[in-house]
């Protein structure tokens, strides 16, 4: 692959063009799509939807792991779940959300560097967006740790500039300390989920026509204007995609919390693992990861919506 | 005030390195503490300059078997989605059929799920099922992850190729096998490229799938995972270090064959 053509992001695609001229087809012909699309959807259909099903039952069940579980339509679970994991639901949005902006912020400035400032340079620039990548994301993560422990650089400079007393006021840090805080999990998340956002904001700022600032620019609009009218409406497709694929992943993660936060900073992703793979309490994982499920997909569904883009998915 | 002058003209520039000095900044601290002799388990404070690590990075029990369990299953799950992929993505884009939509939401919905979720349900399945956690199981579901990644990178190559080349070569009296095989397949290749090593790097640095659906099962970034609670070895971040110098170096090579390859074509 080479590096001008980025990873395609997923969600936004342009319409399809029609597709070639369609001859009458035998029948044989006819079941050629079909035959290609069986084992693939094969695949989704008993790997990924059946499990959803699976899922869906186990989490109206009752019973422990000696005796056995079964299917009691006990829809209390859900009611029990939300009840005492709440908090960890609001953490988990409100942690992935600062984490989408934070990346679309400082995303979008290094996408739009690539696509129109770096010239000769774009590629290197593309290249070391993607690098990183293929340091294992958890190997990264740990030297956040580094990066952000006690007495670190980093917190030097924060508490000699006074930033750590307010971030403190506001709840996001802890005295002098930023590992193990709310401030620490979101700078992970921002971290870990960048190159989601800047890759689909690259390939539809690159879209952009060049004569457009120009012809921008000949009707007198300041380059403020150019951005806030031309430029980035144009680039909605990559940062709708650019925000689901930061947004969903985050909202799900516990690796930031778990390796960067405290128990004070679980989110509900760590519950559900915990629930799953240590407490064994099947029903209750399953109607929490449902439960996310519905938000995230609610959430989506309204963006979407709201943001006009219906026909990119 | 010049300075305060160029600080506003180049705003954009100057951000936008800030953007790749934060997201370099842990493959850095990663490179310089593969250097390390840590005093006790784990590797987080700067103590001496060693090489040992990099004489041995094998050194830790478990490490490497891990690492090559990573990249056996990566490779067979990199086959498998590429080749159930490419087939979804030459359907949706070259034929018109019922279910389109619903194959399209099919393919669109594990890419927007949190992947805790689909770990959890697959993790219920394979209970309900009966079935034994370990390669095979990670093996399905690396392979289920990636495929919607492979379908959405083909589709977009294979939706801006030109029909009228097939049919040209339909004209020449090409069968359809070698239709596929000399013109089709060659154009599509760079999307199935790219897919393939999207789906390879997911599947490498996938933990949340695989942490449920494993078992007792390492894989390089479980044990990774284990490490940040029983201690560090520096072997980790050689490792680490080793793989973005390879995808680095990997880059320029291509970056050299397809410039080499541009100005043979100009002469």
């Amino acid at each position: 692959m080479s590096v001008t053509e980025a990873p395609p992001a997923p969600p936004a695609e342009p319409r399809e063009p029609q597709g070639p001229a369609l001859r009458k087809p035998s029948t044989r012909k006819r079941l050629v799509p079909y035959w290609l699309l069986l084992p693939g959807i094969l695949w989704l259909l008993v790997f990924f939807a059946l499990p959803l099903v699976y899922q869906a039952s186990t989490s109206v069940q009752t019973g422990s792991l000696e005796q056995g579980f079964e299917v009691t339509w006990h829809f209390q679970t859900y009611a029990d779940a939300l009840r005492e994991y709440y908090p960890q639901f609001i953490r988990s949005l409100l942690y992935a959300g600062t984490a989408t902006i934070l990346c679309l912020l400082l995303g979008y400035p290094l996408a739009y560097l690539i696509a129109f400032k770096a010239g000769r340079w774009r590629n290197l620039v593309l290249v070391l967006v993607i690098a990183p990548f293929f340091t294992s994301f958890l190997i990264r993560t740990l030297a956040w740790k580094t990066i952000l422990a006690d007495g670190g650089a980093v917190v030097d400079v924060l508490s000699t500039l006074h930033v750590l007393d307010v971030t403190s006021w506001l709840g996001w840090t802890e005295s002098n300390r930023v590992l193990a805080t709310p401030m620490a999990v979101v700078c992970g998340l921002t971290y870990n989920f960048l190159p989601f956002m800047i890759l689909p904001l690259y390939t539809s700022l690159e879209r952009i026509d060049g004569r457009l600032h120009e012809a921008a620019g000949d009707l007198y609009a300041t380059p403020a204007t150019t951005f806030r009218k031309v430029t980035f409406p144009l680039s909605m497709p990559g940062v709708v995609s650019g925000t689901l694929l930061t947004f969903i992943p985050a909202s799900g993660d516990y690796v930031n919390a778990e390796l960067l936060g405290s128990t004070d900073t679980k989110m509900v992703g760590s519950v559900i693992q915990s629930q799953f793979l240590r407490v064994l309490d099947y029903p209750t994982a399953a109607a929490l990861s449902f439960i996310l499920m519905a938000i995230v997909l609610l959430a989506v569904t309204f963006y979407i919506r709201r943001s006009g883009t219906e026909d990119l998915v | 005030m010049p300075v305060l002058r160029w600080i506003r003209r180049n705003l954009v520039v100057i951000a936008g390195l800030l953007t790749l000095a934060y997201m370099i900044l842990p493959n850095i601290v990663v490179m310089v503490f593969s250097f390390n002799r840590p005093k006790g388990r784990f590797n987080y404070a700067w103590q001496q300059f060693s090489l040992d690590a990099w004489k041995d990075p094998c050194g830790v029990a478990d490490l490497c078997g891990s690492l090559s369990l990573s990249l056996q299953i990566a490779f067979w799950a990199t086959l498998g989605a590429t080749a159930l992929g490419t087939m979804i993505a030459f359907a949706l884009v070259r034929y018109r059929f019922r279910a389109r939509g619903a194959i399209n939401s099919l393919i669109f919905l594990p890419m927007a799920m949190p992947e805790v979720v689909m770990a959890a349900s697959l993790l219920t399945l394979f209970l309900n099922m009966g079935a034994e956690l370990g390669f095979w199981t990670v093996l399905i579901a690396h392979i289920m992850f990636c495929l919607s990644f492979v379908v959405t990178a083909v589709k977009a190559r294979v939706m801006s190729m030109d029909p009228r080349l097939e049919e040209a070569a339909r004209d020449l009296y090409a069968g359809p096998v070698q239709t596929f095989v000399r013109v089709t397949l060659p154009i599509a290749a760079p999307g199935i490229a790219a897919g393939a090593l999207l789906a390879f790097a997911l599947s490498f640095d996938d933990f949340i799938i695989t942490n449920f659906n494993a078992g007792s099962t390492v894989t390089f970034p479980m044990f990774v995972w284990g490490s940040a609670q029983r201690g560090t070895p520096v072997q980790i971040n050689v490792i680490g270090t080793a793989m973005f110098a390879i995808a680095v170096l990997m880059v320029l090579v291509g970056q050299l064959i397809a410039s080499r390859r541009k100005s043979n074509a100009r002469n």
